[in-house]
């Protein structure tokens, strides 16, 4: 195998495994910028997945276990919603006891519903979202360097890898070129100025909320029945703090957003990749080594190497009318 | 679509109708409690159209209740709201906004990191999608514009901008909602004399407009410079309403405090003797690294009080804080009684005699959160009067803050109190009488007054003279600068990090104020 060839196949396992991540970051963009901290994005990833893989291995229809998971993960969300905008709750507390409660809950209703130690039974082939091949991906693979591209690269995704990559734009566009977006950055720094200019706050960032549900559904359905074909606990496996970390690395900006979560992307392929293979010089590196990369990246940019990356100002405060 | 203006056509009419006699606004027994406090007692208030109505009180006179239930932040628990006759009910902004009531905060609310077009469409976009409204919206700030002479960049972000000119925002935010009354709460604040010179002459241009203007103040000067009619509160009550043209300084003042005050600061000439505090290029840079005191020098006597003049974020706050010992210095030094000083900590330099009444009393100066004899000795703990080793002599420190309550008539008289629950004044008096009967030789005095009533404020001043006149050195930094007027002997100018003159204490406000806007030298 040359080079070329397993620069393609990291790329196209990059962005695979940044999808889920993709997802989740921008679900995060929108309460962030409305200023709720979610540190639940975790526990609503895989509160989404389950419900997904559930209602796909039902009905084998994936358009349903999408919809499933939507409606679950928005639900989870309006939950730190009343928590921490009704109850004005600590946010990153709701956050975190959100994440217990998915994690638990999933494992404790998958063993009552189906017996099989709280994963979900295999998702059949027609309940899953399937690769799709593009248009002209067999004929032009043989062209060099661009052929194997097209057609192992962006070619062979299933449909939501695609959305997640429409994603980007979209938001992009929801929050600078609608009323609805000017609204939400507003109310994520200075939720007064909103206030007074008589727009509801509350039901503002419950819609921010709504909109980081809706996203996050599509990140836990993607794990279940796009990556694999059924739900296995705690499948989420911390990339909803990664997904976090990709948030502020990027600055809470959307095109940022896609480009933190390819590189993540890319550091999680590059160490599958690298799994029992020997360094030059150095000799066989343990995997943890790479598994930890992103982490390590994480800290050692966010230390200092990103500038100051400055949080929506009222994110986290509860809105009080001030007396 | 929904219209951009909720009131179109109202412009009109009010130029047609603008007769001074028609009220734009009755509040008819307007009454509001929260929990014990009664904030607002049967308020009776009526404004005529076309007029600048003031409305003076102390803190915590019920002026800001007032307000927020006209602009729909808080509902009265009784009374009723007339707009241009006809009764309204105000249940949020929104509604405040749809009657013609726009209102300027004292703590802008604008969204720093937008520019200004953004800051005055939102929450009136005229649509789903900004592209739309931007180009109206664009065209309206032109109008306004030429047709009040407000001058602002549209794609300017706010956060650049000086503070009159966010102000002047905030006034164009509720101009383009189509408000007919104005309300500004404390708009002078933060301004420049010639910032607060050309907010008088543009709210002058809105009422000959016919506009309706509420301007709530406590700075009496204000009053009578630019209101018709002025309104006083005193705890929660409408105590009277004036003519202003009929009134004075003097009844105004005892109005609101019930009692007679004296306003103008009594004091003898100094006698100026030893240095005390010797500045010499001082140098002082902020967490980002920008240079905030720019190679400083000056000297403050025993005897002599030197006030530091400038607007608010001129580097006088750093400028203070490096003399505390709280701020490093980048360079410079800095000799207090002949003894160096630059880089000792704060508990050092009082050993040196330095007492400090930090600028913000809140953030620095106490902890909100602990009883009242629990402040009184902060920063003074480890002194044997208060206790041995790590033990504290409660009964000790309790019946020192005891005397220190009764001496500076800190009010309510209980040292378990817990210090948030005291108003403003009686919590700045912890503070001086802390600093004070400690005996210092340097006394560094920062905003003294600020957010404190004008009983409190008469003898704060007096105890800063007092010290004076017993032959301690005194440094002032207040934004106020009536109050360095009134207390300096000598006036230090800063503008942008640097001293940029030294003027007698009787020195004109014109030429301070030409100073203090980096104008003059």
């Amino acid at each position: 195998m040359d080079y070329f060839d397993i620069l393609i196949s990291i790329l196209g396992s990059a962005i695979r495994l940044s999808i889920p991540l993709l997802f989740t970051a921008l679900a995060g963009l929108f309460s962030e910028r409305a200023g709720i901290f979610d540190i639940g994005l975790e526990g609503k990833m895989l509160a989404s997945a389950f419900a997904a893989a559930c209602v796909a291995h039902l009905t084998a229809d994936p358009w349903l276990g999408l919809s499933a998971g939507i409606a679950v993960s928005i639900l989870v969300s309006l939950v730190h919603g009343f928590a921490s905008i009704t109850n004005r709750g600590n946010q990153i507390v709701s956050g975190v006891a959100l994440n217990f409660v998915a994690a638990g809950l999933t494992v404790v209703l998958g063993q009552a519903w189906f017996g099989q130690g709280g994963r979900t039974p295999q998702v059949p082939a027609q309940g899953r979202f399937s690769p799709i091949i593009l248009p002209g991906a067999d004929e032009i693979r043989s062209v060099p360097f661009i052929g194997p591209l097209y057609a192992n690269v962006i070619s062979g995704n299933n449909i939501l890898t695609y959305i997640a990559f429409l994603m980007v734009p979209l938001s992009w566009w929801v929050l600078y070129r609608t009323r609805f977006g000017l609204r939400l950055r507003a109310v994520g720094e200075n939720p007064g100025a909103v206030d007074t200019a008589g727009v509801s706050v509350a039901w503002l960032r419950y819609r921010a909320l709504i909109v980081t549900g809706f996203l996050a559904g599509f990140a836990g359905t993607y794990l279940a029945i796009a990556q694999s074909a059924a739900f296995i606990s705690n499948m989420s496996a911390g990339k909803g703090y990664i997904a976090l970390a990709a948030l502020i690395f990027a600055k809470w900006k959307p095109v940022p957003v896609m480009f933190a979560c390819l590189l993540f992307g890319f550091l999680d392929a590059f160490a599958n990749f690298m799994q029992g293979k020997s360094v030059p010089l150095i000799g066989e590196v343990p995997v943890q080594i790479f598994q930890a990369l992103p982490y390590i990246l994480t800290c050692v940019l966010l230390a200092g190497f990103i500038g100051t990356a400055r949080p929506p100002r009222a994110g986290g405060v509860p809105y009080t009318k001030e007396r | 679509m929904r219209p951009f203006f909720r009131n179109k056509g109202r412009k009109g009419e009010a130029l047609g109708l603008g007769s001074a006699s028609e009220p734009a606004i009755e509040l008819v027994g307007i009454d509001k409690k929260f929990g014990a406090v009664h904030a607002n007692k049967n308020i009776n208030l009526t404004v005529a159209k076309g007029t600048i109505h003031g409305i003076i009180g102390e803190n915590g006179a019920g002026k800001s209740t007032l307000m927020s239930i006209l602009y729909g932040f808080y509902q009265a628990d009784q009374g009723e709201i007339r707009i241009s006759g006809r009764p309204v009910a105000i249940r949020d902004s929104q509604a405040a906004i749809a009657a013609g009531i726009g209102m300027v905060h004292q703590h802008f609310m604008l969204v720093e990191d937008f520019t200004v077009l953004e800051n005055v469409m939102l929450g009136a976009e005229g649509g789903q999608l900004l592209a739309k409204g931007t180009s109206h919206a664009r065209k309206e700030l032109k109008r306004l514009e030429s047709d009040y002479g407000m001058e602002v960049d549209p794609d300017a972000v706010v956060e650049e901008l000086p503070v009159g000119t966010q102000q002047r925002v905030e006034i164009l935010k509720a101009l383009y909602r189509g408000a007919e009354i104005l309300i500004l709460d404390e708009p002078t604040g933060v301004l420049t004399p010639p910032e607060a010179d050309h907010l008088f002459k543009v709210l002058r241009v809105l009422r000959d407009q016919g506009k309706t203007i509420i301007l709530i103040t406590h700075k009496l000067r204000e009053i009578m410079a630019i209101t018709d009619t002025v309104s006083v509160m005193r705890r929660g009550e409408m105590v009277a309403t004036r003519t202003t043209s009929e009134t004075t300084v003097e009844e105004l003042a005892e109005l609101m405090v019930g009692r007679r005050v004296l306003l103008r600061v009594e004091k003898g000439d100094a006698a100026p003797g030893n240095v005390l505090l010797s500045v010499r290029n001082l140098t002082v840079k902020d967490s980002r690294g920008v240079v905030m005191v720019d190679n400083v020098s000056f000297d403050v006597r025993a005897g002599e009080i030197v006030g530091i003049a400038g607007v608010a974020g001129n580097g006088q706050s750093e400028l203070l804080e490096a003399i505390a010992g709280i701020r490093k210095p980048t360079s410079g030094e800095i000799w207090i009684d002949g003894k160096p000083a630059a880089g000792i900590d704060p508990r050092g330099l009082r050993e040196l005699g330095l007492a400090h009444i930090p600028e913000d009393r809140h953030h620095m100066g106490l902890v909100l959160k602990f009883e009242e004899y629990e402040n009184a000795i902060l920063g003074y703990h480890r002194d044997p009067r208060y206790g041995r080793g790590y033990l504290l002599d409660l009964d000790a420190i309790r019946e020192e803050a005891e005397e220190k309550i009764a001496k500076y008539d800190i009010r309510p008289p209980n040292p378990r109190l817990r210090t948030a629950n005291f108003s403003g004044g009686n919590q700045q008096k912890i503070v001086v009488a802390r600093e004070i009967e400690r005996d210092p030789k340097l006394l560094l005095v920062g905003q003294p007054t600020r957010g404190v009533d004008i009983g409190a404020i008469e003898f704060i001043h007096k105890r800063i003279i007092d010290m004076r006149d017993a032959g301690k050195a005194v440094l002032l930094v207040s934004v106020e600068l009536d109050e360095v007027r009134s207390l300096s002997d000598r006036i230090l100018v800063m503008f942008a990090g640097k001293i940029v003159g030294e003027k007698s204490g009787d020195a004109s406000e014109q030429m301070l104020g030409l100073m203090m806007a980096g104008i003059a030298a």
